[in-house]
């Protein structure tokens, strides 16, 4: 069976003032019907522009965009803007970070969620606001009825999360895309939003990219993980055999740098040193080798392609460390 | 704990008002952002305080900074009332009490170069007189904090979020304080920041023998970093313990349930579809629930929670807890991690 989504050699550059960023150079990923593929990576990464742009969101003078995305066959970063007004909300949806500002502030609820589906479905307003109800009903909110004349800013930020993965929900899209979708919320609605979009992927049967930066919010919902530094995916793999046998220094630096509560509270925290680089001017060769502990001459020269890691089938990392070398401990 | 505690609140309050009108104004009600609370804090300790939005928690903070001014109860440093305390009668504290903030973007002033940033403690105290001395101690401190002392002439715009934090603690131990409160110091950090900054603080706590009051969300952080501490919600203390105890023995059902809701990055013991998980949102602390304040999300409420509120009482492990039914070890461990 051929992936819902492929994404094959994505580049992404925007023309600024300071110069060229390169934001994504040159990612391939797969996402299958009915799998979530988790996309990890600190701030400037390149983990959002990389889906906004398979979204054509990012869209403009100054943005370079080269490679292919084909959603079930059709190249989404050559297709007209109309074709993807039609696909976004509809085919693929997309869930924001900020469950405030992607809500306007001025219509209710209702307002919004029955624009969404009228926008893509051709049916009656009585019809649509039905179906906004049960939508609300779906993603756990108490008296969906009247909860329709309700405004934003009357909902806290996890009933606005909800809202919003109501709204994503709406026209039963094949894709959905989740950026940060938790971040901004108290742990205790963080548990309850992962239970909710675990719960309904598994009705509706819709496969998902998580964009997150928190290790642990991957390990709980992703089936596959995509691990990012600097515009390129550096390490892939099940997020079982990713957490079990990392491979990348990246991988393993960051993994050594978070505190656990299933650890042991002595054990020390081992921070990556520096800091990401500039996208301006990244650094040659392996874009990590600056941060490296284990970098050796050839890092700063070569740039490391994604390859298969032996004695397994889909794990594949961007490092040129020999693979015995990259357990051994720095 | 030895010794007298360095730091002491006693039923301490902050009722922000909430007010109608703008020429005659008229209270209707009040923010009951922190609502008796009490702990002390000794001399070299790491206390944490943990908690969701608006349980109080950064206010708490901020009183015992007396940056603001308590609408009731004690605050106590060295033994001292400082309580209501006005401005000349708290220059010491200035002093000996410094906080990190959570927002490095923020909380530099960007017209400053970084060097005279560093300088102002210096220059506020009267310590430090001469503009040569003050370039020393200040080049010191960057190398402390693992800055490049040749950035002096730098502004905060130049340096990422997690140099930014450092400026932060550089210009906060200047004047060796006795007292630092971090309000989540590293949340605003890129994961592989934190554990520097995480660190950095460690590591100074230790060399300058400081008392830190640890603000943060995070658990994770807060068990790495912390001796003892205290759960808040609703403006409420409600469980006060050790550390390591906090994390194995948890006896409120809200400590539970936060402990329960942490993701663990290993997907063999991922916890979606096992976890209990807690209803609703956080009450408005401006009009609590009666009794109990967690009564409206608590797995174990019966009709007495509603009715009567439960005082802070210690448990057999030693733990403090307000709670009239606290969880058992058997229901403690099913919430935990493994």
């Amino acid at each position: 069976m051929s992936p819902l989504l492929s994404v094959r050699d994505l580049k992404v550059s925007f023309d600024t003032e300071d110069g060229v960023v390169a934001a994504v150079s040159g990612v391939s990923y797969d996402v299958e019907a009915g799998k979530t593929l988790g996309i990890v990576g600190e701030s400037g990464s390149g983990k959002t522009v990389g889906t906004l742009t398979i979204m054509g969101l990012t869209r403009a003078v100054n943005t370079k965009i080269s490679g292919e995305a084909l959603f079930d066959g059709k190249d989404l970063l050559t297709s007209s803007e109309q074709q993807m007004r039609s696909i976004r909300g509809d085919e693929i949806a997309m869930i924001f970070q900020d469950p405030l500002s992607s809500l306007h502030p001025f219509f209710t609820i209702g307002a919004q969620l029955v624009e969404a589906i009228q926008v893509h479905r051709n049916v009656s307003k009585a019809a649509a606001r039905d179906r906004a109800a049960e939508l609300l009903g779906m993603v756990g909110l108490s008296d969906p009825r009247s909860r329709l004349s309700s405004y934003p800013h009357e909902f806290s930020g996890g009933m606005r999360q909800r809202v919003m993965i109501a709204m994503a929900l709406a026209n039963d899209p094949r894709l959905l895309i989740a950026d940060e979708p938790t971040t901004a919320l108290d742990v205790t609605v963080q548990a309850q939003i992962l239970e909710l979009i675990a719960d309904l992927q598994r009705q509706t049967g819709t496969a998902m990219i998580i964009i997150t930066h928190d290790l642990g919010v991957v390990a709980e919902v992703a089936d596959e993980i995509a691990v990012m530094y600097a515009g390129r995916i550096v390490e892939q793999a099940s997020a079982a055999d990713l957490f079990a046998n990392p491979q990348h220094p990246y991988t393993r630096g960051l993994l050594a740098s978070i505190p656990r509560l299933d650890r042991d509270r002595s054990i020390g925290l081992d921070p990556i040193a520096g800091r990401p680089p500039s996208m301006i001017s990244p650094p040659g060769g392996c874009a990590f080798h600056p941060r490296c502990p284990r970098a050796f001459d050839r890092c700063s020269e070569e740039l490391p392609q994604l390859e298969a890691v032996a004695g397994s089938s889909n794990h594949r990392v961007a490092c040129l460390l020999e693979p015995a070398e990259r357990s051994r401990k720095a | 704990m030895s010794g007298d505690p360095l730091v002491e609140v006693r039923d301490l309050e902050m009722h922000f008002p909430l007010t109608r009108g703008v020429v005659l104004q008229r209270q209707y009600g009040a923010v009951r952002a922190v609502d008796g609370v009490s702990f002390s804090v000794g001399r070299g300790e790491t206390f944490g305080l943990v908690g969701e939005s608006g349980c109080g928690k950064s206010t708490t903070g901020r009183l015992i900074m007396r940056l603001l001014e308590p609408t009731g109860g004690q605050v106590l440093f060295e033994g001292e009332d400082i309580t209501h305390s006005g401005r000349r009668e708290l220059a010491p504290l200035r002093r000996d009490a410094q906080m990190v903030f959570q927002d490095p973007y923020s909380s530099l002033n960007p017209r400053k170069t970084v060097g005279s940033i560093i300088a102002e403690p210096f220059i506020i105290h009267g310590l430090a007189s001469s503009a040569d001395e003050r370039r020393r101690e200040v080049r010191d401190l960057m190398d402390r904090v693992g800055l490049n002392p040749e950035h002096y002439n730098r502004y905060p715009h130049q340096f990422s979020g997690g140099q930014r934090q450092r400026i932060g603690v550089a210009r906060a131990i200047a004047l060796k304080p006795k007292l630092l409160v971090a309000d989540e110091p590293v949340s605003a950090l890129d994961v592989s920041i934190q554990a520097q900054i995480i660190n950095l603080l460690q590591d100074l706590q230790s060399e300058l023998g400081l008392t830190l009051i640890f603000i943060a969300h995070d658990l994770s952080v807060v068990r790495h970093m912390c001796d003892r501490i205290a759960v808040m919600y609703l403006g409420k203390i409600v469980e006060l313990t050790a550390s390591e105890i906090c994390f194995t023995e948890p006896r409120h059902p809200y400590t539970g349930a936060l402990l329960a809701s942490v993701p663990i990055p290993d997907p063999s013991i991922s916890s979606v579809g096992r976890r209990p998980v807690l209803k609703g949102d956080v009450p408005s602390p401006s009009a609590p629930p009666a009794g109990c304040r967690f009564h409206t999300r608590c797995p174990k409420a019966q009709a007495l929670c509603s009715q009567q509120e439960p005082p802070l009482a210690e448990q057999v492990n030693g733990s403090m807890v307000a709670c009239h039914f606290p969880l058992d070890q058997a229901e403690a461990t099913a919430l935990l991690p493994k």
